[in-house]
């Protein structure tokens, strides 16, 4: 049974929408530092386009009941990315958008990284990289258990490929089947220490998972349409799918874009009015 | 087309039949006729640990990860917090030691329903040498909130275990030797949440022991009482919640403690009881009797307990070391 309020599938949403959604998430992230001074701007800059079209989009949802269980699951890897999407399912509707004031003060459900038992709309907590795609097989696998046809999304960080775990879970996934599981690599190309291939390369992505039974898929993961286009086509396939999403760290923000150095830091009032001109001139394009 | 076996042999296949307190796959059986929400996973120890039979019952709510335990234990958090009651089994030492992130920060944090069946715990897997050994597990599984630790003392204590843990609503680590343990529980027993069981009565001193301590334990109270020295023994098959009430009665009662278990020495059963003693402000004779602070020789696992004192005569001598 669904209710009124369940988002579906697909939304008909214009793409200058999405686009300008993700930017929001851009500004959302800066405006939100700014009472940590100290969060992970770049690492949601690379995936802002993704998270937009994911949630504005893509997935089944229903804000009025965070726990429903045919939602579509969306399980976040790279779990320093939460604060990109803590204001997208506040929202949404999730839980009272004055919750983000409290981000990472004493008490907040809002921390850097994402808990599942305190964040309504957070599938799985999240922190220690390299875990959730095994969680994401652990959902996937109970809807095929239950007959279910939600479908479970997981984003993972190219460097978070480093860790074993993630091909554990990868070959799980082929093994089994997973059909409706659905990988998504914001493949920013740079972990903390810089690009991920000098630190420690782990291309040929696709070739690895296909390797492991999965279809895969490489685009350019700024391109609203592109993504649109592999996010549609990732669903009810025969087998496990990834989605390789190219993209920049501190994307959006030139001087993130240009630096190795923007993993985890603060920017000051000049850098951030800076930041934020560039970002608000193009929503006022 | 494969010949008869001698007697004597005995392969992967037939090894289950010859360990009788290895009982987790039946109970898992028995518990999965009522409740279609549990699933199984193992990782590639289905013939050694007792799954298979389930795996036989239940095909199609068992799985194998194969050789990849972390792995396991993160697919069973995503099951649990899609309603299933999973049960992950797997050797004590990989359960605790290289998954020991997965179920603090999957599980314990998560507060799922996920039970780990960690067999073969302590040093049961003998001669296999230290990698195969758990000796720590306690001290790490019970320094996770939200973690329930359960220890169980023979293959009735299992599913005991097994039945008064099902509906506890976060994870728990239940600790299981390798299925040779002699018995100390005639039937199955109903265990309360969080206590001890009292195995015997007495008041010259007390023994609270867990997992195949416990036999040891009996066999010495035993061997005492023909000398007239009546000593009180508890299974401590809860550890975590630990029965305190159960630690300071003994204390209160019988004057002298000693505590009996297949781990190293810190952070084990006897830390827990003497944290609560020392917590209560209660001065009383006490001693740990546990593995030492080393890893272990390298022999049969029965030799083992007879060289660290893990028998009944062994913790005869512990006993008379601390009540003299």
């Amino acid at each position: 049974m669904t209710s009124n309020s369940v988002l579906e599938r697909n939304r008909d949403v214009d793409r200058v929408v999405l686009a300008r959604r993700a930017d929001w998430i851009r500004l959302e992230t800066i405006r939100l530092i700014e009472i940590a001074k100290s969060g992970h701007y770049s690492s949601v800059f690379s995936c802002a386009e993704l998270l937009a079209v994911l949630y504005y989009r893509t997935l089944r949802l229903d804000p009025t009941n965070a726990r429903w269980q045919d939602r579509d699951r969306f399980v976040l890897g790279k779990g320093h990315a939460a604060i990109g999407l803590y204001p997208v399912l506040a929202d949404l509707g999730y839980f009272p958008a004055e919750w983000l004031e409290t981000y990472t003060r004493l008490g907040s459900p809002l921390g850097d990284h994402p808990d599942m038992n305190k964040v309504p709309g957070c599938d799985f907590s999240s922190g220690s990289i390299g875990h959730n795609l095994s969680v994401g097989v652990g959902i996937a696998l109970a809807a095929q258990l239950q007959k279910r046809d939600y479908l479970t999304w997981i984003m993972l960080g190219d460097g978070e490929l480093n860790e074993g775990q993630v091909w554990e879970a990868a070959m799980a996934a082929g093994q089994y089947g997973l059909s409706n599981l659905i990988a998504i690599v914001d493949a920013n190309g740079m972990g903390l220490d810089g690009d991920v291939e000098e630190v420690m390369g782990i291309e040929p992505i696709a070739d690895k998972f296909e390797a492991f039974g999965w279809s895969a898929t490489d685009i350019n993961g700024h391109d609203v349409d592109a993504v649109v286009e592999a996010f549609d086509a990732g669903q009810h396939r025969s087998r496990p799918h990834v989605i390789i999403a190219r993209t920049r760290k501190g994307k959006g923000v030139r001087f993130m874009e240009e630096s190795p150095h923007w993993h985890l830091g603060y920017l000051g009032p000049k850098d951030k009015d800076i930041a934020i001109a560039e970002i608000k001139s193009r929503l006022e394009r | 087309m494969s010949q008869p076996l001698d007697p004597a042999s005995w392969n992967i296949e037939t090894s289950t039949a010859r360990l009788p307190a290895l009982t987790m796959g039946d109970e898992l059986c028995h518990l999965a006729e009522k409740h279609s929400n549990i699933v199984v996973l193992t990782a590639d120890l289905a013939s050694s640990n007792g799954t298979a039979a389930f795996r036989e019952r239940f095909p199609d709510r068992f799985i194998n990860t194969g050789i990849a335990e972390q792995n396991m234990m993160s697919i069973a958090a995503g099951l649990a917090a899609s309603g299933f009651i999973p049960y992950v089994s797997t050797f004590a030492s990989f359960a605790s030691l290289l998954c020991a992130e997965q179920l603090r920060t999957d599980m314990s944090y998560t507060k799922l329903p996920v039970r780990i069946l960690a067999h073969h715990a302590g040093i049961s897997m003998g001669f296999y040498g230290t990698s195969h050994h758990a000796v720590e597990d306690i001290a790490i599984t019970r320094a996770m909130a939200n973690m329930t630790v359960v220890s169980a003392a023979d293959g009735n204590a299992i599913r005991g275990l097994m039945r008064a843990t099902f509906d506890v609503p976060g994870p728990v680590y239940i600790r299981i030797g390798r299925g040779a343990e002699k018995p100390v529980y005639e039937t199955v027993p109903a265990f309360a949440p969080g206590r001890f069981v009292t195995m015997r009565e007495g008041a010259a001193a007390t023994i609270i022991a867990t997992g195949f301590g416990v036999k040891a334990a009996v066999d010495a109270a035993e061997i005492l009482a023909v000398d007239g020295i009546e000593l009180r023994v508890l299974d401590a098959a809860y550890i975590k919640p630990l029965d305190t009430q159960a630690v300071l009665s003994a204390a209160r009662e019988t004057g002298a403690i000693l505590t009996v278990e297949e781990h190293n020495p810190h952070g084990g059963l006897g830390g827990a009881v003497a944290e609560t003693l020392a917590e209560a402000g209660v001065g009383v004779r006490f001693r740990r009797h546990a593995l030492p602070d080393d890893y272990v020789l390298v022999a049969p696992p029965s030799h083992l307990y007879r060289h660290y004192g893990l028998t009944g005569d062994g913790v005869v001598l512990a006993v008379k070391a601390l009540i003299g």
